[in-house]
């Protein structure tokens, strides 16, 4: 559990905001999140955001998998 | 960044074959979430596994977690007059007693399946000649979600919404978990609860000496969770590490958590396998009884029945793999369940199920 | 007649049944042949494909068409899979009191554009009326007969190992479409069903590719069910490159936040098509030349083995691609 997906907030009106994934969009509660912006990625679950995606941290994560892939082998055992 | 960059098959694949290729002694690690067992069954990771790494499922579907008793109860509450049960798909074909929410729709109960508990709200509203009945199941990822549901309906007055919570709690059955006989060197931590409990939330299981990765839902971010994982099994170290930072803090939602306490109380939970366990499920807070179904409504229940030979309690708390079960691929199939693990698309035997005819021969 | 709504009596075989049938049915869906018969007559060449349905989708209205358009196109695209062109249509109607007849018109006219642009007319049907609360709104079955040319053997049992799959298009608009309006449910999205009559498309097909193997449209349990089909009459295996299948990023998006796989959601316009290799090229162009096929694509390939379907993930592993179980419900898990 659970299923939530990142969706980009439109509109805010109040607690609610419509938020939109590649042309689907929902109206959810954003009453849970601190300072929500318009352009903000929201995670999404069961018609509530449940967080802001961190944008910075997105991206470090990103280069975190390419370094990964790029490391030299880590030596077996300790 | 976009979720396509994680999804970048490439990256995907030559994570994945790094981590076939490295070099590390046995352990058996555990999620224990249902989207981390379909996201794991889906894209075949287990095949990126090095060699003797097991990943096992342990308790992380609230549909199979949930006891006969609660889904019989939900269940008796549909034969009230009037009564609309609204509910999570996930819910449609789990077995209770004696039958399915489905089976009890062709008998004439009515169902609604909804997307958000919020639209149980909304038929409650539409349909004021209606009781809607919300089914509360979920961990804490989705406990905020039905708690809103409740405050909604609290301001908006309407006397025809109440909730039947099933809520349970995850850190309160990983440390079940260890206290058990099952052997487990790493857990796979639930992305989604971890961001509304927070990252903290797991130092007891690390003190306990288990190591905790909090892991994200994209392939790439299960295949780095393990790494993580294996990493500190290598090094000797037991601490939370946060896979998932794009999403999870260390002190969680904290407006969530904040609502939490002020609809529900924390009260001991029958945990499907497992047994009670204390203080890990929710109930709804004394204020709010008008909203708690339980309170509101008076059922006669069954006598809570497990199915025979059934034993998704062992898978659930990992003591055996699905393939362990006697029943399994024969008597309990997709097609023809015998227990929860199996009808749940997030269980981990309709996960193996799926999964597991490629592995021989394929 | 003066009314808005169905009464019972629409149904009773007299008066106010008759001029229900010459106002709604008849002005927009034309006489049957002889007028007036209950039975129609027609000829036919040597070999028929005949095929009949049932329409009862909730709601009957959504994005992309409507029960009737449904109907049409259905009963149409069966006949297709058998490389047939469709010669006549019957369509018989369980109407449920109180339904507006404005809804009942807007349905036929539906029909009747649908019915034309497959080139085929609905030459008999049935009414009745059922009290209200036996139906819900209206229920639709249509019945076809198509010509099959000679020479053209289309079956699900005739796929072969070596044999290359192609998809006509982009999966789950039809299914997201219809969930995206059901109560509990409702998203906005520009996701409209892809409902559509391919026997052009399919004809096309055949002219360019005349050793198709088989074809089928992947309507309810979706393109996973109709591959399990295909495996289990031909004995087969099918490969299916998960990446190389089409899907709108609308789409993506529905069932990402529904907890859903477009391979298991219903299509009402597309059609999976089997063919020997040296074929591929033709009737790929052939779709991909088509309005109705514009975003084809070889999606995988058929070879010796069990019967069963095999999806190879974006990770380059392998999955098996059951049938799916039960309705796809929406999950929050």
């Amino acid at each position: 559990m659970c299923l939530a997906v990142p969706m980009k907030v439109m509109t805010i009106s109040g607690p609610v905001a419509e938020v939109e994934d590649r042309g689907v969009r929902r109206a959810v509660r954003v009453d849970l999140i601190d300072a929500v912006a318009v352009g903000d990625y929201v995670i999404v679950h069961a018609g509530i955001a449940i967080e802001k995606l961190d944008q910075v941290e997105a991206e470090e994560t990103l280069r975190l998998l390419e370094q990964m892939l790029s490391a030299p082998e880590r030596p077996a055992g300790p | 960044m976009h979720l396509n960059d994680l999804r970048d098959p490439e990256l995907v694949q030559g994570l994945a074959a790094r981590l076939r290729a490295r070099p590390a002694p046995p352990a058996t690690l555990m999620e224990v979430c249902g989207t981390h067992t379909v996201t794991i069954a889906r894209y075949g990771l287990r095949q990126a596994l090095p060699e003797g790494v097991r990943l096992i499922s342990g308790p992380g579907c609230p549909v199979c977690v949930t006891p006969q008793a609660q889904i019989d109860h939900f269940l008796a509450l549909g034969r009230l007059p009037n009564v609309v049960l609204a509910t999570f798909g996930d819910m449609l074909r789990v077995p209770g007693s004696e039958r399915t929410l489905e089976q009890a729709r062709a008998e004439g109960t009515e169902v609604l399946i909804t997307y958000s508990p919020l639209d149980a709200v909304a038929a409650a509203e539409g349909h004021p000649e209606r009781e809607v009945i919300f089914f509360g199941i979920g961990f804490e990822t989705t406990a905020p979600a039905v708690a809103l549901a409740i405050q909604e309906a609290k301001t908006r007055g309407l006397p025809n919404f109440s909730v039947l919570s099933a809520h349970k709690l995850i850190p309160p059955a990983l440390a079940a978990l260890i206290a058990s006989d099952v052997r487990v060197d790493g857990f796979l931590c639930p992305g989604h609860v971890s961001v509304i409990i927070g990252a903290n939330a797991y130092r007891p299981t690390v003190a306990a000496g288990k190591p905790c990765v909090v892991v994200g839902f994209e392939p790439a971010d299960i295949l780095r969770g393990v790494k993580m994982l294996l990493d500190q099994i290598a090094e000797g170290r037991a601490e939370v590490e946060v896979e998932y930072s794009r999403a999870v803090r260390p002190e969680g939602n904290r407006k969530a958590q904040e609502l939490m306490a002020q609809t529900f109380r924390v009260v001991d939970a029958g945990w499907r396998g497992i047994g009670t366990i204390p203080a890990s499920g929710l109930d709804l807070a004394e204020d709010l009884a008008e909203f708690d179904a339980a309170r509101r409504f008076t059922v006669d229940l069954p006598p809570a029945r497990e199915p025979q030979g059934c034993r998704c309690g062992d898978v659930l708390r990992g003591a055996i793999e699905p393939h362990d079960c006697p029943l399994f691929g024969t008597a309990c199939t997709p097609a023809h369940p015998v227990g929860a693990c199996m009808v749940s698309s997030e269980g981990a035997c309709q996960a193996h199920y799926r999964y597991r005819s490629t592995e021989n021969g394929a | 007649m003066s009314e808005d709504r169905i009464l019972l009596s629409h149904g009773d075989g007299g008066q106010r049944m008759a001029e229900l049938i010459e106002r709604v049915f008849l002005t927009h869906l034309g006489p049957s042949e002889p007028p007036g018969d209950d039975a129609a007559r027609l000829s036919a060449p040597a070999e028929l494909a005949f095929t009949t349905d049932a329409f009862v989708v909730d709601p009957i209205f959504f994005p992309g068409g409507d029960i009737g358009k449904l109907a049409i196109c259905g009963t149409v695209n069966d006949l297709a899979t058998a490389g047939a062109r469709p010669l006549a249509l019957s369509a018989s109607f369980i109407l449920e009191e109180g339904l507006p007849l404005a809804d009942l018109e807007r349905i036929v006219v539906s029909m009747a554009a649908a019915a034309a642009e497959a080139e085929v007319r609905v030459i008999t049907g049935d009414t009745k009326v059922v009290p209200r609360g036996s139906a819900d709104r209206l229920f639709i079955s249509t019945s076809g007969i198509g010509a099959i040319p000679v020479g053209v053997a289309v079956s699900g049992a005739s796929a072969r190992p070596g044999d290359v799959v192609l998809l006509s298009g982009a999966l789950g608009d039809h299914g997201l479409a219809v969930l995206s309006c059901r109560e509990g449910l409702e998203f906005a999205s520009p996701i409209v069903s892809d409902c559509a009559p391919l026997a052009g498309m399919v004809q096309d097909l055949l002219a360019a590719a005349p050793g198709v193997r088989a074809l089928r449209d992947p309507t309810r349990g979706g393109l996973a069910s109709t591959l399990n089909e295909f495996a289990r009459q031909s004995g087969v295996t099918i490969e299916v490159e998960e990446r190389a299948v089409p899907v709108h990023p609308e789409v993506a998006a529905a069932c990402d936040l529904l907890g859903l796989d477009p391979l298991y959601a219903a299509n009402e316009g597309k059609m999976v098509v089997i063919l020997p290799p040296e074929q591929a090229q033709a009737a790929f162009a052939a779709l991909r030349a088509h309005r109705y096929g514009r975003e084809a694509a070889a999606i995988g390939r058929v070879q010796e083995g069990a019967p069963r379907v095999l999806l190879r993930t974006a990770l380059g592993s392998h999955r098996l691609l059951d049938r799916h179980v039960g309705e796809q419900m929406p999950r929050i898990c």
